[in-house]
């Protein structure tokens, strides 16, 4: 059954709750109807991800009359098979967020506010099909993550959020200039007229400019070399949630932004930079690895492992155009959702660590793993899978990445075929310095996880196992979204 | 009869094995462990009797495979990996060696990772409070994913799913490695284990990746092991694609090979694998998981037979990796790497047979390596449940106190050394006969490397069974600087489930090699009817005969070897140790410092070129220069925006620039519009 209204349900339900626990609720309560609102929004998710993958539902909702016949700025929301697994991906980190932030005593509402309202944001931006639309949820997905670092942060947390902020917003800056000069050349904000009104409209930009003002936006948010400073900094000082949110899903507005505007909307133009991609994505995963290995702070190193893996995504859109661009973009956009669960997981059992051992110094931890048997399992099963351990989700979105990109681009593939090797070596480091050896005698009082951590950390080693062993379940519904796209484009 | 559901259950019993102790033993009845054993027992045993039957099969189908239809498991554009099994001798021979060391090696631990076991290394683990009790959950739910994932590895019938499981023993390894993860040395070893073999699954995968790019238009499913073997050199005579893409592909998975193998110059993780538990060290480290890298070149070996240079690659690699390790042999003080770097070698004679074209022979030797060095890794975890100690240094006269430790161990190690007429003569016999045939420059270079490690083997082998078992005991772990524990020693032969089977796999370290494979009809056996059955698919030119003359010259030559061990190691010995050593000198230092092979990968290219080098000049280039770039336009950005503050006050600083943004927005599309 096709429920009606549900995409708008999806996005107004933590707007909602959010109201709800800022105007009526303070402390345990405000945690426990957030626990209640983002548990409703994960099935509601679950929902739209399960009826889309069944009988392709797309659940278009359309209000025209939004604002004057002149200016035809439409409430147009729609799912396909590009943005439903990224929507049950937000589903899923929104509740494991709010479990993450359980402990929070400091202006608990607010905190769990704007937990909501980011979540409902980041749901409108996977959602909208509407340019402007898009572009505001794009733009309101900032002022949580703001408020969430600068105020819950540590160390410089108004420097890294004053960061985030200006990088983000530099960049929405050219993309805010390219959807204006696409509407003045086409004359609409429908997302999914532009592809086929573009080629023919008379633009005011050369059509290669505007296809990299629209990228940068997407560039940053992803992030691409050399624009990605911002995210180490913006990690590292984020609280638990916060980091959550940032890397599982946040990073994804950039990969989705590429694969629907960049690859859907200018094909030509990504396939003539094709090789520019493969370029920036090699940087980011080899160049990623090796300053992460350096890395001694938990979070950061996770952070600078983002930066490596997002160019895995790079690499894999790189490949349009090629006989095997199916495969290749299938597989970038199963890294986004994988990411997102792996790197969701990294950074929820270091911020549980971190509750316990109040550092994140990889040379003053060690010895945890006797102390710590839960967050040991879920700490090496996050990290077996950001190393792309076959059995893992990791594995699938990186062997599909390699085996279609290696035809568009040898070289490059190759290259990045040898980060799996980086990888293991800073993963495991990692999981030896903090996790193995000796136990310590600071730590002898150390408890391990409790009853309600084990529930965010369930989740997502059940959502990283099950698509290692049944990645069909994710990637059919990618896989239909990318023929769909790649046929529009004409690109095969 | 067997059928496709019963070869799967092969795979899936052990793997409920796991399942059941890892998510629901170890987490909610731990203080019921004791039950772990019998259940990884349990079906392990039956994985073994259902492998026995495949393999019988097997051998009397007349086309000699068991054929099944492959699965879909997903499928993106020209990608379809499907999951099957690929049942012909070579993987019914695997299964009953993996089921059936696998079998003995978990009965064995039932004693010897027993809580109370007094000595052994795991002695020191459990502190009073615990008992050992989550050791022993842990380690049984670890060996039986093992088993499940060398299983799936030798039945894969796709190539991708080959390396699915490839992987996964690799995790195996790496756990069961570090299994002592308090230990740094054990954590260590294990990290080392898993990115050392990683370089070589690099390979591995860019074969993976050359295959498909050629293949994936080329109509059948060349993922499909099946396919490949049979069409890809097709494709070469055709000229559809080129035999310099063949031999990429090859070369590749030759050093995914490499590495799972142990083979020069990816061999330095496996001797550091001795850090595991031993019962690990006697399944994983020795008779199974080492030997996927043969398996590997001998699964797409119809490949490599079309690949001279690789074939070359292959022969060269296994008679230079056969010697070196063997020399490295001779000198270690600790039991377990003497036999580690003896595995080692006895994997370079098994890809020098496969180099040299003697598939069955390969596969013959593996067969019978398996038993004679899983039995001799449990004699030497036996000697050390009685010492406390692996160092040789600190043993001794244990002969009279574990008698069956003692006899068993010495027909583990004539077996090994190439003693007629136990099972590792008649393999080993097969592999330098077929070099010495093949008669080309590479062949004969392998063939006399293989012959002076005759002499190595049976000299560190005999330098070990001396050491241990002969002489005045030397105190043990009491005496032992290094020991993990210095409890008090107790000489007395090991538990029964630990001798048990000890004398179960001396029986096939004695036949298993003239029984399966006799140079003349025996009995009902028709002569070399193993190594007929393997390669009757290929199409090899015929084996050359047994040479009673090469196999007299190499047992003359392992008698030597023994000989030497003895003059030097018996009581009152003609040559002292110490003079030997000092007239060898700088040869004896090289290797006993492993040719400072290490030194050059850890302190060289990892600590200097990567880590000190690439590393340290990219983090700090992110944060000099990339970095400070952009805080430089963030700057700008920042005073920018400290303009708009000074329209605004206090919080709401932010909603108003996000306003005022979208006012401008609206107004420039209307003047746009207009």
């Amino acid at each position: 059954m096709e429920i009606p209204g549900i995409l708008s349900i999806a996005i107004f339900l933590p707007f909602i709750s959010a109201v709800i626990v800022a105007v009526f609720l303070t402390g345990k309560a405000a945690r426990g109807f957030a626990v209640i609102a983002s548990a409703l929004e994960l099935v509601v998710t679950g929902y739209i991800f399960v009826a889309h993958r069944q009988n392709g539902y797309d659940f278009s909702e359309r209000i025209t009359s939004w604002f004057p016949d002149s200016f035809p700025v439409q409430y147009f929301l729609s799912v396909d098979g590009i943005s439903a697994p990224l929507i049950l991906l937000t589903g899923l980190l929104g509740i494991v967020a709010i479990f993450a932030s359980w402990n929070i005593t400091e202006r608990t509402k607010e905190h769990f506010m704007w937990l909501l309202l980011l979540q409902g944001a980041v749901i409108g931006v996977f959602t909208s099909m509407d340019f402007l639309l898009f572009f505001l949820f794009w733009e309101l997905e900032l002022i949580p993550m703001f408020f969430l670092i600068s105020i819950w942060g540590t160390g410089r947390k108004e420097y890294s959020a004053m960061k985030f902020l200006i990088f983000t917003i530099l960049g929405s800056a050219f993309m805010l200039i390219g959807i204006l000069v696409i509407f003045a050349g086409t004359g609409t904000f429908d997302m999914t007229r532009i592809s086929e009104a573009l080629p023919s409209s008379n633009l005011i930009m050369p059509v290669g400019i505007l296809f990299l003002f629209m990228s940068i936006g997407f560039a940053v948010k992803l992030p691409v070399f050399p624009l990605h400073t911002w995210l180490p900094d913006a990690h590292t000082d984020a609280p638990t949630a916060a980091s959550v949110m940032l890397a599982g899903v946040l990073l994804k507005m950039g990969g989705y932004g590429l694969l629907r505007v960049s690859a859907g909307m200018f094909p030509d133009q990504l396939e003539k930079y094709a090789w520019v991609l493969a370029l920036l994505g090699v940087i980011n995963i080899i160049y990623g690895a090796a300053i992460t290995i350096r890395q001694t702070d938990l979070k950061r190193l996770i952070a600078y492992s983002s930066v490596s893996h997002m160019g895995f995504v790079l690499l894999g859109l790189s490949a349009m155009g090629g006989v095997t661009s199916h495969l290749a973009m299938t597989g970038a956009a199963l890294q986004m959702f994988t990411h997102g669960t792996i790197t969701g997981l990294l950074f929820l059992t270091i911020g549980f660590i971190y509750e316990r051992t109040h550092t994140r110094h990889i040379p003053d931890l060690g010895g945890l793993a006797r102390r710590m048997p839960i967050f040991t399992v879920s700490f090496v099963v996050a990290g077996l899978a950001s190393l792309g351990l076959p059995g893992t989700s990791g594995f699938v979105s990186e062997i599909t990445i390699f085996l279609g990109a290696f035809p568009a681009f040898k070289l490059a593939t190759i290259i990045a075929a040898f980060g799996v090797v980086l990888t293991a070596a800073y993963i495991l480091w990692m999981i030896q310095r903090s996790m193995f050896g000796p136990e310590r005698e600071r730590f002898a009082q150390i408890g391990d996880a409790t009853a309600v951590q084990v529930i965010p950390i369930g989740l997502l080693i059940v959502s990283i196992i099950g698509v290692g062993i049944y990645p069909a379940f994710v990637s059919d519904v990618f896989t239909e979204g990318i023929t769909q796209m790649l046929n529009m484009t004409g690109a095969n | 009869m067997i059928n496709e559901q019963l070869v799967w259950a092969i795979f899936f019993i052990p793997l409920a094995s796991f399942c059941l102790l890892a998510l629901l033993v170890r987490p909610f009845f731990n203080s019921y462990s004791y039950i772990s054993g019998p259940i990884a027992i349990v079906s392990i045993g039956i994985s073994f009797i259902l492998s026995l039957l495949t393999f019988f099969e097997v051998a009397t189908n007349s086309n000699h495979n068991l054929v099944s239809e492959p699965n879909s498991w997903l499928e993106i554009g020209d990608f379809h990996f499907t999951v099957g099994i690929l049942m012909d001798p070579l993987t019914a021979v695997m299964l009953v060696v993996v089921t059936g060391v696998s079998l003995m090696v978990q009965i064995y631990s039932m004693g010897y990772m027993k809580p109370s076991n007094h000595g052994s290394e795991n002695a020191e683990h459990h502190g009073p409070e615990e008992l050992g009790k989550p050791v022993y959950a842990r380690y049984f739910a670890y060996m039986s994913l093992f088993t499940a994932s060398m299983l799936g590895l030798v039945m894969a019938a796709n190539v991708v799913q080959l390396f699915v499981f490839w992987e996964l023993v690799g995790l195996c390894s790496y756990l069961l490695i570090g299994f002592w993860f308090h230990r740094p040395a054990a954590a260590a070893a294990a990290k080392k284990a898993f990115i050392v073999t990683r370089i070589g699954d690099f390979g591995f995968l860019i074969a993976l990746m050359y295959l498909f790019f050629k293949t994936h238009n080329k109509g059948d499913n060349y993922l499909e092991i099946s396919v490949i073997n049979a069409n890809l050199p097709g494709l070469v005579d055709a000229g559809l694609i080129t035999a310099g893409a063949l031999t990429l592909i090859a070369l590749g998975m030759f050093v995914g090979a490499i590495g799972k193998s142990g083979q020069f110059p990816l061999h330095t993780w496996l001797p550091d694998a001795m850090e595991g538990p031993t019962p690990v060290s006697a399944l994983i480290h020795a008779a199974t998981m080492v030997t996927a890298g043969v398996f590997l070149v001998a699964r797409f070996f119809p490949i490599f037979e079309h690949s001279p240079d690789v074939m070359l690659i292959v022969t060269i690699i296994g008679g230079v990796t056969a010697i070196f390790a063997a020399t490295m042999g001779l000198v270690a003080n600790d039991i377990k790497r003497v036999l580690a770097y003896s595995t080692v070698s006895q994997l370079g004679y098994m890809m020098l047979a496969l180099g040299v074209g003697a598939y069955g022979p390969a596969i013959f030797h593996l067969f019978t390596h398996a038993f004679f060095k899983a039995l001799l890794f449990l004699g030497s975890g036996s000697v050390n449940h009685a010492t406390g100690t692996f160092d040789m240094r600190y043993m001794g006269g244990l002969r009279r106190k574990m008698p069956i430790t003692y006899i068993t161990f010495l027909i583990g190690s004539l077996s090994l050394a190439g003693i007629f007429p136990l099972a590792g003569f008649w393999s080993k016999d097969e592999i330098l006969l077929n070099a010495w045939d093949k008669g080309d420059v590479a062949s004969i270079i392998g063939f006399s490397l293989a012959l002076i490690a005759v002499f190595m083997t049976a000299f560190y082998m005999f330098r070990a069974l001396l050491l241990t078992f002969e002489g005045d005991f030397r105190g043990g772990s009491d005496k032992d600087p290094e020991a993990q524990a210095h409890g008090p020693v107790h000489l007395t032969e090991s538990p029964f489930p630990m001798v048990l089977p000890l004398v179960i796999l001396a029986i096939p370290a004695v036949i298993i090699g003239f029984l399966v494979n006799p140079i003349k009809d025996f009995g009902g056996i028709p002569a070399h009817w193993f190594t007929h059955k393997l390669e009757h698919s290929l199409h090899l030119p015929p084996p050359p005969a047994f040479d009673p003359i090469l196999a007299i010259i190499s047992s003359l030559i392992a008698l030597l070897g023994i000989l030497l061990a003895w003059a030097m190691y018996k009581r009152n010995p003609y040559l002292s140790p110490a003079t030997m050593g000092r007239v060898a000198g700088p040869i004896y230092t090289l290797f006993l410092n492993k040719y400072y092979v290490d030194e050059v990968y850890e302190k060289f290219i990892t600590g200097r070129i990567y880590y000190n080098g690439i590393a340290l000049i990219s983090d700090w280039i992110d944060r000099n220069i990339v970095d400070r770039t952009v805080n430089i336009i963030g700057w700008l950005g920042a005073n920018f925006g400290s303009l708009i503050r000074e329209l605004q006050t206090g919080q709401t600083q932010m909603y108003a620039t996000v306003t005022s943004v979208g006012i401008i927005i609206i107004a420039a599309v209307y003047i746009f519009g207009m």
